[in-house]
């Protein structure tokens, strides 16, 4: 049975590849398991920019606050010679994985600034990543800001970070944009080797005792994998990138039928989180038996093969499938 | 050889060092001498070698005494060795010093020489401490200025090895431990040139070692002890040569040549002033000045103090000296004269009965005090000495510097007199603790002296608060070596970063005609002159200053800084003063900004940069009318209806002018009256909270954690609104008890120092907005005048009878009143808020013994003191002893209570028949365990003092005297984990193990706050402080539990944040315990790095993630037959990483270390969990019936 797969143009063992999530990817133990386990690939977690730089506001601000002020304490704290600031922690961990597997792993980049997202691509690049992929999203809360200009913003700093690189770069997008479609063929005109459908963004939530908006992270459910299927079905065929799929992948069925609409990787994060590497192992042989059950010889026969362009019903990844669900839904009704 | 030049303080060039010729290294800390400990640590947490490559090992101790005891230890076993220290501590070194010397062992003790606490604790600098220690046979030698003790550092160090007695190599605390100076470096080549590996050898070959055994440290009897004392005088007799020798060796190579006293002045003086340390800097300017005038005058610096070279000594006076004045930084009340003085009355006494005076006649020798505690000592006080040695018969025993109107030892002087030279740069910064003010000027020092061939030189002045604190930046720049370690008083820059300022201070005083002003203000430049209070104007106006005005504030928002100023003032002062060629000037202050932010992020250069960039763009020079157009004057320093005492003495040190005040001004004996910073409205909030009686759910809590009492809680009769002004708000109280009464909370607007802690802390929220709470931050300026009147007319408000408040409750103790308040601790201050509760449940009838620290400097430093009285008069009584005796000294305030309060009952048993049967027995039997009891029995005494004033006999006069000691009394032994944890150790475990009715409570910030975050055994593991650079690698010490051992004492661990009404629990229940009681109150600090507004927050976290136990051990329930350990807290949920990693002090080592934080996080992680089952178990097992030990 053959599993292997290209992303990116790297050649990777099998579509399972734990995406970018923090627990993950932090300890490079837990690294080492998950390749042992079949993972193929792994993305790290992101480095976030801004939480950088918070940090090392924070450290500047708590480590001067009220010094020079009172005779007896004119510093509260020992000025040690070197403290990591900026992204050296994140980079140091990245050599460390690097070193201690043998699959390719990706940098993950979650930048604020146009400066920073070069510098920290050239960096990541510099200390090994296989290839990065870039976490852009923000929420546009500014009534001024035209939805093109949002488009304009994110092909920019793709396009600028792929002029810092030579290593291949994905974008992870979120669903929300007018046309996906359109900015999948800028993406890929602006040099992205990937695509990878969707980023799940953390929703606040109310808490009602005390009144306060409270950040909140959920698991991803395996409804969740029906919107990147959708997207990936439709792109297939039409976009030259890779085509990477993340959200609600909780067992092998899943997995296969985002392979069958035309993923390369099928990214694994909430069934890793819930019950470790070793489910990974097992989502891989649930695989393998579904494949010999029903006769399959390698994830490049299947590829693709429910995809828009390949599919019998085209249309049903478009609105007709929202009909037919409400029909569906009526005739349960009645009944 | 290299030798760059280098701007750094006196601590540091002593370090330098120190550090280099080191093996082992004891240290502990003290202002001003910590700083040196400091750079000792960090360098060996860096693995800096010393000078043979090896890292010392630098080991923090539990006092100066431990630290003697270590050094003497190491230096026994052969080690090179040395320690820092000052005042109290070398004190408490005393003992080991004898025997160090007394075994002629080589060592050298760095002293930043301060003075001793005596009528009052002063951290400044004078000669008291080094005074102390000349009997030890240490040889002590002196150094006036920062490359001075870098230089004769190097001479100690290599002297002492050749003479084998230990040197104390001293110099002046603040006015050198702390001037910042450009100083030429010493090569490593150098001190290796200087230090002997010869007499290494030897030294290591005296070591004890089982490899060639001896024994040192006998007991001696009669018959020898003398003999041996004396068997040392050949190598005290080497020493002066020896030290020479070096002296000259060190010349020869470096160039600075040093004598043991150096001369300089006319070659036919005949006036001389001997003088030791950073006078000498002063008196041999003036000197030269003078000369040049024509006078023949001269100075003599001692540099070797002891041993006192008679040779040497005359051989450096000119043979046509008339008249000597022997000056001393020090005071010895009942001696003939103070030591100096007297050496140079007893050099001058034997020389002549020896025959050997060189002199045509013996001079006349006079003795003089100046300087105290950093008392400025400026050119015109050495003229006027200079002048009195003139007279035919001088004044002996003077003083100088102040004014002495009871007993005349004063010289007055013209204090305009000045030799400063036109072509010094003299610049004066006023600014605030909190902008940068001062961190900036140390760059602007270091800069100049080491980018520009100019001299630098720094000066810092702070003020005695932690909150609000206000800084006078003196610097010099010049073409020549810069030697005046005296105040600017003509400045020819001067600049005000508060504009606020120019309401309270005259900025001007210092300027010198032409002057520049620069101004940080709100204002336009066209704007400017109108919002410039009258006097500010009339100076400008007849000083003809330039002024120049800059919105630094709105620069920052706009570049990202927030409220630092440091960098755009900065930027401003190179632009308009010329220092510098103005574009070199912005090239190096961006290249300095690169070396003290690059290592802390690039954005933090890129916004420093960026301020820089704009500042300029927004530096305006203001247009001077030539008329005054303001009305405003400066308004009053205190009220008119401040006590005469406040107007007399506070209010000019309020004003800055504490060194006009005469000698008669001044309590003799140490006494002040208390709560005095009611007079003293220091408005430093930019915001303050607002109540919202909408929404208040009326817990009391916004009241109870207020480290200032500056927001309070009253409840009381619809009636006492009468008269209110308008804007003040009420609302009906809700609870049972006081049912049909209003309430209300109210903030003192000009003492809240903006903390936030109080709406952190509030639970009722806004319905309708949830943004906001029952109590909100609003801006100050605007709401100041309707809430001073507010608050005004809530004092007026009368207080609820204490016998009917449920003071065990959060709402009950809350509305009694605080005898705590407005003081000067940082704003959010974790302490203060035990504080406070301790003053409102027990303050009418409370002694405190408060252990040096934070505590007693908030508590006790002048100008004004926040311990305050009652409207009866009865608030707490407070005084600080020292900071290892606390504890013993608290005690001693029980053995006295309990001895007169046995007195008074005997004397009024003994007088029954007279006093009357009913009132003697119910005195003697009074029930005083709750408000009532203690009122009726003050009631009591009231009538019994009626009594005894009308008989005549002698037992009733005594019993007249201590009546009041049958009331009862709360003792209370306050102070920090410094303290209790390590230097006081050995007397809180005395007391806590006695059977007397003390109350302990310590304030626990785990880390030595008040010097600047040292760590102390109550750091925890993981946490990064000074001393333990690396992380603290042990864990905290278990105070609670090595005190509840005993059995017999009450313990309580508390965290108001975490679990209040535990916290007013333990108080109550310790305070009830007839035994010592012990509290350990969690105390968030400023040293933790955290915002300060969640510092409550911060409690809670230690608590859940079970840092922070809570419990209380009270011994009655066990002689009860019940559990006597109550836990309060449950078992460790929340990960002591999401605890820790909220507060810098943690999370600093993630930065710098992440391997070792890892590490060290786990192994904090296991301790929590360890105390759980610890305490857990051990609350099972108390129980004599096995009790559950479950929380409550």
């Amino acid at each position: 049975m053959d599993l292997s797969t290209t992303y990116m143009g790297i050649p990777l063992k099998s579509p399972f590849v734990p995406s970018a999530c923090g627990p993950l990817s932090r300890d490079v133990g837990m690294v080492r398991a998950l390749e042992d386990a079949g993972a193929s690939a792994i993305v790290m977690y992101s480095l976030f920019e801004e939480q950088i730089q918070h940090e090392a506001q924070e450290l500047d601000h708590f480590l001067t606050r009220s010094t020079h002020a009172y005779a007896e304490a004119l510093t509260y704290f020992p000025d040690l010679d070197n403290y990591n600031a900026g992204p050296e922690e994140y980079l140091d961990h990245l050599c460390r994985v690097k070193q201690a597997v043998d699959i390719p792993v990706f940098g993950s980049l979650n930048g604020i600034s146009p400066g920073g997202w070069t510098a920290y691509a050239k960096k990541m690049e510099q200390a090994g990543a296989d290839g990065i992929e870039l976490n852009l999203y923000f929420i546009p809360a500014d009534a001024n800001l035209t939805g093109r200009e949002v488009e304009q913003a994110y092909v920019d700093v793709l396009a600028e970070v792929k002029r810092s690189v030579t290593i291949p770069v994905a974008m992870k997008i979120g669903p929300f944009f007018s046309s996906t479609f359109e900015m999948a063929k800028r993406f890929e005109a602006a040099g992205a080797d990937a695509l990878v459908l969707f980023n799940r963004f953390y929703q606040p939530d109310i808490d009602l005792e005390e009144l306060e908006v409270k950040p909140s992270l959920i698991l991803s459910s395996p409804f969740e994998m029906r919107l990147p299927m959708r997207w990936i079905a439709i792109l297939y065929g039409k976009v030259k990138m890779s085509l990477g799929a993340t959200r609600g992948i909780h067992d092998a069925l899943a997995a296969l039928k985002l392979l069958m609409v035309g993923a390369d990787v099928t990214m694994l994060c909430s069934e890793l989180l819930r019950h470790g590497p070793r489910r990974l192992t097992e989502i891989e042989m649930d695989m393998r038996r579904w494949m010999e059950d029903h006769e399959y010889d390698s994830v490049g026969m299947l590829k693709g093969s429910m995809s828009q362009i390949n599919c019998a019903e085209p249309a049903a990844f478009e609105r007709a499938n929202y009909m037919k669900t409400l029909q569906s839904y009526e005739r349960y009704r009645v009944a | 050889m290299s030798r760059p030049f280098v701007t750094l303080d006196g601590t540091e060039a002593a370090a330098y060092v120190a550090y280099r010729a080191s093996e082992v290294i004891a240290i502990y800390p003290i202002t001003p001498s910590s700083p040196m400990g400091e750079f000792s640590d960090q360098w060996a947490s860096e693995n800096r070698p010393n000078l043979w490559g090896t890292v010392p090992h630098v080991m923090e101790m539990q006092s100066e005494a431990g630290a003697a005891g270590a050094i003497h230890g190491a230096l026994q076993a052969g080690a090179l060795t040395t320690t820092f220290t000052s005042s109290q501590g070398l004190l408490l070194m005393i003992p080991n010093l004898y025997k160090i010397a007394g075994e002629l062992t080589p060592a050298v003790i760095h002293v930043a020489a301060r003075s001793l606490a005596a009528q009052a604790l002063s951290i400044f600098g004078d000669h008291s401490d080094v005074m102390s220690v000349r009997g030890t046979g240490f040889a002590l030698l002196s150094s006036g200025s920062v490359q001075e003790v870098m230089d004769l550092a190097l001479v100690a160090h290599g002297t002492t090895l050749e003479a084998r007695v230990p040197f104390i190599h001293f110099f002046d605390g603040f006015r050198t431990s702390h001037e910042v100076a450009k100083v030429e470096t010493l090569a490593d080549d150098d001190l290796r040139a200087l230090i002997d590996e010869g007499c290494i050898s030897a030294h290591r070959a005296r070591a004890l070692s089982p490899d060639h055994p001896v024994i040192r440290g006998t007991a001696q009897n009669p018959d020898v002890y003398f003999q041996a004392r004396e068997s040392v005088n050949r190598f005290y007799l080497a020493i002066p040569e020896l030290v020479q020798k070096k002296m000259d060796q060190f010349a020869a190579r470096v160039g600075r040549q040093y004598h043991l006293f150096d001369y300089a002045g006319h070659p036919q003086a005949e006036r001389v002033i001997v003088i030791l340390g950073s006078g000498g800097e002063t008196v041999e300017e003036t000197a030269r000045f003078l000369v040049e005038k024509g006078e023949k005058v001269g100075c003599v610096r001692v540099r070797l103090y002891r041993p006192f070279s008679i040779e040497h000594f005359m051989e450096a006076l000119p043979k046509t000296v008339k008249a000597i004045a022997a000056l001393d930084r020090t005071k010895e009340p009942g001696s003939l004269g103070e030591p100096l003085y007297q050496d140079v009355v007893t050099a001058f006494a034997e020389s002549l009965s020896n025959g050997a005076s060189k002199f045509a006649s013996p001079p006349k020798v006079i003795g003089g005090r100046y300087g105290l505690s950093s008392k400025e000592f400026t050119p015109a006080m050495v003229n006027r000495v200079f002048e009195e040695l003139a007279r035919e018969r001088p004044k002996n025993h003077f003083t100088v510097g102040i004014e002495d109107d009871v007993t005349h030892t004063s010289l007055e002087y013209d204090q305009d007199f000045s030799i400063e030279e036109a072509d010094v740069v003299r610049a004066l910064f006023h600014g605030l603790g909190s902008d940068g003010t001062v961190g900036a000027n140390k760059n602007s020092v270091k800069i100049i002296g080491e980018e520009t061939p100019n001299y630098a030189q720094g000066y810092f002045v702070y003020d005695s608060k932690k909150s609000g604190a206000v800084t006078v930046s003196h610097l010099r720049f010049g073409p020549r070596a810069i030697r005046a370690p005296y105040l600017i008083r003509e400045a020819n820059f001067i600049a005000c970063h508060q504009f606020n300022f120019l309401e309270r201070y005259n900025v001007l005083e210092e300027a010198v005609e032409g002057a520049v002003l620069l101004l940080n203000s709100p204002y336009s430049p066209e704007e400017l002159w109108d919002h410039l209070p009258r006097p500010i104007q009339e100076e400008i106006l007849a000083k003809k200053a330039r002024v120049f005005t800059i919105d630094a504030y709105d620069v920052a928002r706009q570049t990202g800084m927030g409220g630092r100023i440091n960098t755009i003032m900065q930027t401003c002062f190179f632009a308009i003063s010329g220092v510098l060629p103005r574009e070199e000037a912005i090239a190096a202050i961006k290249h300095s900004i690169e070396k003290t932010y690059g290592k802390k992020g690039e954005n933090i250069v890129k916004k420093n940069f960026e301020a820089v960039d704009t500042t300029l763009a927004n530096l305006h020079e203001a247009r001077i009318p030539d008329q005054v157009s303001s009305r405003r004057e400066r308004p009053p320093v205190v009220p008119d209806e401040a006590p005469d005492f406040v107007k007399l003495l506070t209010a000019p040190l309020l004003a800055g002018h504490g060194d006009r005040l005469p000698v008669s001004a001044l309590p003799v004996d140490g006494t002040y009256p208390t709560g005095t910073t009611q007079w003293e409205k220091r408005n430093i909030a930019q915001e303050i909270p607002i109540w919202d009686p909408e929404w208040c759910i009326q817990c009391a809590k916004c009241a109870l954690v207020c480290p200032h009492a500056a927001i309070r809680m009253k409840v009381y009769n619809a009636e006492a609104l009468s008269g209110a002004p308008e804007s003040f708000r009420s609302m009906d109280w809700r609870g049972p008890d006081f049912k049909g009464l209003k309430m209300t909370i109210q903030t003192a607007p000009e003492d809240c120092t903006g903390c936030g802690l109080c709406v952190e802390i509030c639970p009722a929220k806004n319905k309708r907005a949830t943004q906001f709470k029952a109590i909100n931050m609003k801006p100050q300026l605007p709401l100041r005048e309707h809430e001073r009147e507010s608050y005004r007319f809530f004092l007026s408000i009368p207080e609820l009878d204490r016998r009917e408040i449920k003071v065990e409750t959060i709402k009950g103790s809350q509305m009694l009143e605080p005898l705590f308040e407005y003081s000067g601790a940082c704003a959010g201050c974790g302490e203060t808020p035990y504080l406070k509760l301790l003053s409102q449940l027990f303050g009418d009838r409370a002694l405190i013994a408060n252990a040096t620290g934070c505590s007693s400097i908030y508590g006790g430093n002048l100008p004004t003191t926040p311990w305050a009285k009652n409207g009866d008069g009865r608030g707490p009584a407070w005084s600080n002893s020292l900071f290892e005796d606390n504890a013993e000294f608290g005690l001693g305030f029980r053995l006295c209570i309990d001895k007169l309060a046995e007195h008074a009952t005997e004397l009024a048993d003994r007088l029954r028949d007279q006093l009357g049967e009913e009132l003697a027995s119910a005195l003697i039997a009074a029930d005083q365990s709750d408000e009532s009891g203690i009122h009726d029995q003050r009631e009591r005494v009231a009538v019994l003092k009626e009594r005894l004033a009308k008989m005549d006999a002698p037992e009733a006069k005594r019993l007249l005297d201590i009546a009041d000691y049958l009331v009862k009394k709360s003792v209370w032994i306050v102070g920090g984990d410094g303290w209790a944890y390590d230097i006081g150790y050995g007397g809180l475990d005395q007391v806590v193990s006695s059977s007397r009715n003390v109350n302990i409570l310590v304030l626990d910030t785990e880390v030595y706050s008040n010097t600047g975050g040292q760590a102390s055994k109550a750091t925890p593991r993981g946490a990064v402080a000074k001393f333990a650079a690396g992380g603290k690698s042990t864990a905290k010490k278990d105070l609670g539990l090595m005190a509840m051992t005993y059995g017999t004492a009450y313990v309580a661990q508390i965290a108001m944040g975490a679990n209040d009404t535990q916290a007013i629990r333990a108080f109550i229940e310790a305070e009830r315990y007839n035994g010592p009681s012990l509290i350990i109150a969690y105390s968030h600090c400023i040293a933790h790095g955290i915002d300060m507004s969640k510092g409550m927050d911060s409690q809670k976290k230690a608590v859940l993630c079970g840092h922070w136990p809570l419990y209380r051990f009270n011994p009655d329930l066990k002689s009860q037959g019940e559990n006597p350990l109550t836990l309060d807290y449950h078992e460790p949920k929340l990960p002591v990483a999401e605890y820790a990693y909220q507060e810098t002090r943690y999370k600093m080592l993630t930065k710098s270390n992440p391997d070792a934080a890892a590490r060290l996080m786990a192994l904090a992680q296991e301790d929590a969990l360890e105390t759980w089952r610890r305490y857990s178990t051990l609350a099972a097992s108390f129980s004599p019936s096995g009790g559950n030990g479950k929380p409550n």
